[in-house]
């Protein structure tokens, strides 16, 4: 397990992560990715994939939630994971960002953190899943 | 049953994330192929050794077993080594995209999976699998008894063919102490007894020795003749060199000599046999990943403590006849995924 180091700058061996999460200049859903994924996938797939991800993604923050909670790493790290690959497939880009940050990071830094890149998370998510409903309504 | 030539196949996309699974299949499902789901690796097991597919689409990150499990378990499967396999992760870092390619993955795909990459590259395997299939059954038809014994006849051809069969390496334990500490005559003769009564076991069985090397030899069941129940025949023969050095043995205490042990380690699978070398000189020989192993697992002998060593694969084909013991798995030099070792318990 690699040691922890708490905030930027700090001599941790993780690679760059960016700072995707706290660009407020960044949409929310990537409309090209978001077009293109109905493009390839079919409207109404897309809208039934919506679905999925708004009905899985809340178990998954629970997973981090109770990962970070119970000092499960593993789990942490699959969930952060889970949530990674899904962010991206809908174009949010920043949730995605967030979630590979905490990856990659790891429970250590989370804990480091003091859970706040989490708290973080679930804010983006919020918006995310508002977006995505307003695109799939639209 | 499969209709791969028209483009269309049968797929499994194992993975346990919902989202992923879905939309990969319905990729897939645009592209014309018959997908199957799983949602982490031991229901793709389960249903790959169940129904049959052209092509799995695997995921790494999974509870349960993961995509690495996986892959490890198909490499020993002698059913289900040969299916295609492309990984579609998101996992950070080269070293595990290595990882899946080294064990046995023909591609890999990053997530989100673009559809375009993705229709490429399955049909690429596809075709691969196909060539492979043809291949194989051109090799079954080739290694007939009748065609390897017209081949043993006509003085054998240099070049090789691929062929299914069981490598033994055996060899003395402590053997160049035991030569230093006793006059050279008296290391010959003991060679020379050695030699015999290994080679009388070998053949006894269907065995060809193709190789000697000090107090090492090498030897091959299922080739250049083909033997049906090679594991089994090799299994037989390490059995009854370790009796005749027992029997070897209790001359050699009534005549106040030390104890000589022997280690034998078999392996089995696929390899190339052939005759190489030149038109004067040549010699029979395999080669490939089964004969490093053979050879490791000799060598492992020593540390296991064991007279005698088998693949997974040797003992599937013994199928339960001759009994074994599972030693777990070991890492062995040049072989990327550690092995699981099995010692042969029937006396």
């Amino acid at each position: 397990m690699r040691t922890s180091s708490a905030g930027p700058g700090g001599d941790s061996q993780c690679p760059p992560v960016g700072h995707a999460a706290n660009d407020m200049t960044q949409p929310t859903i990537d409309q090209a990715t978001f077009d293109e994924l109905k493009e390839t996938a079919g409207a109404e797939f897309v809208v039934e994939l919506v679905d999925t991800f708004l009905a899985e993604a809340p178990p998954m923050l629970d997973d981090l939630r109770s990962a970070l909670a119970a000092g499960d790493a593993d789990r942490f790290r699959r969930a952060a994971h889970s949530l990674k690959s899904n962010s991206n497939t809908f174009g949010a880009s920043a949730l995605g960002a967030m979630a590979r940050e905490l990856e990659l990071g790891g429970l250590d830094r989370a804990l480091a953190a003091g859970g706040a890149p989490l708290a973080a998370l679930v804010d983006e998510y919020a918006r995310v899943a508002a977006a995505l409903a307003e695109l799939r309504d639209a | 049953m499969r209709d791969a030539r028209h483009g269309a196949a049968r797929l499994l996309v194992v993975d346990d994330n919902k989202v992923n699974r879905l939309l990969l299949a319905r990729n897939l499902e645009l592209q014309g192929h018959r997908v199957a789901l799983a949602e982490n690796g031991r229901v793709a097991l389960d249903m790959l050794r169940r129904e049959s597919f052209d092509l799995l689409l695997l995921d790494m990150e999974m509870p349960e077993m993961d995509g690495f499990q996986v892959l490890e378990q198909l490499v020993n499967d002698l059913n289900l080594r040969d299916l295609p396999v492309i990984v579609t992760s998101s996992l950070e870092g080269v070293a595990n995209i290595v990882r899946c390619i080294e064990l046995g993955a023909e591609d890999y795909l990053t997530k989100p999976v673009n559809p375009v990459l993705l229709k490429a590259r399955i049909g690429a395997s596809l075709e691969k699998k196909r060539l492979r299939d043809q291949q194989k059954e051109l090799v079954r038809r080739f290694a007939t008894p009748e065609v390897a014994q017209h081949l043993q006849e006509s003085g054998f051809a240099l070049g090789g063919t691929r062929v299914r069969a069981s490598v033994l390496f055996c060899d003395i334990r402590d053997f160049t102490p035991l030569a230093e500490s006793q006059p050279p005559e008296e290391t010959i003769e003991l060679l020379n007894t050695y030699y015999t009564l290994m080679f009388d076991a070998i053949s006894d069985h269907g065995g060809v020795v193709t190789m000697m090397m000090g107090d090492g030899l090498m030897a091959v069941f299922g080739a250049p003749l083909p033997l049906p129940d090679h594991c089994a025949s090799a299994v037989r023969a390490a059995l009854e060199m370790v009796q005749m050095m027992e029997l070897f043995n209790v001359e050699r205490a009534a005549a106040a000599k030390p104890q000589i042990r022997i280690g034998i380690g078999i392996a089995s699978g696929e390899m190339v046999a052939g005759y190489t070398g030149t038109n004067e000189r040549a010699t029979y020989t395999c080669i490939g990943n089964t004969v490093n192993l053979a050879a490791r697992l000799e060598a492992h002998t020593k540390v296991a403590a064991r007279a005698i060593l088998i693949d997974s694969e040797t003992r599937a084909g013994l199928a339960g006849l001759i009994p074994s013991e599972s030693l777990g798995a070991a890492p062995f030099k040049g072989i990327a995924a550690p092995v699981e070792v099995f010692a042969v318990t029937a006396g």
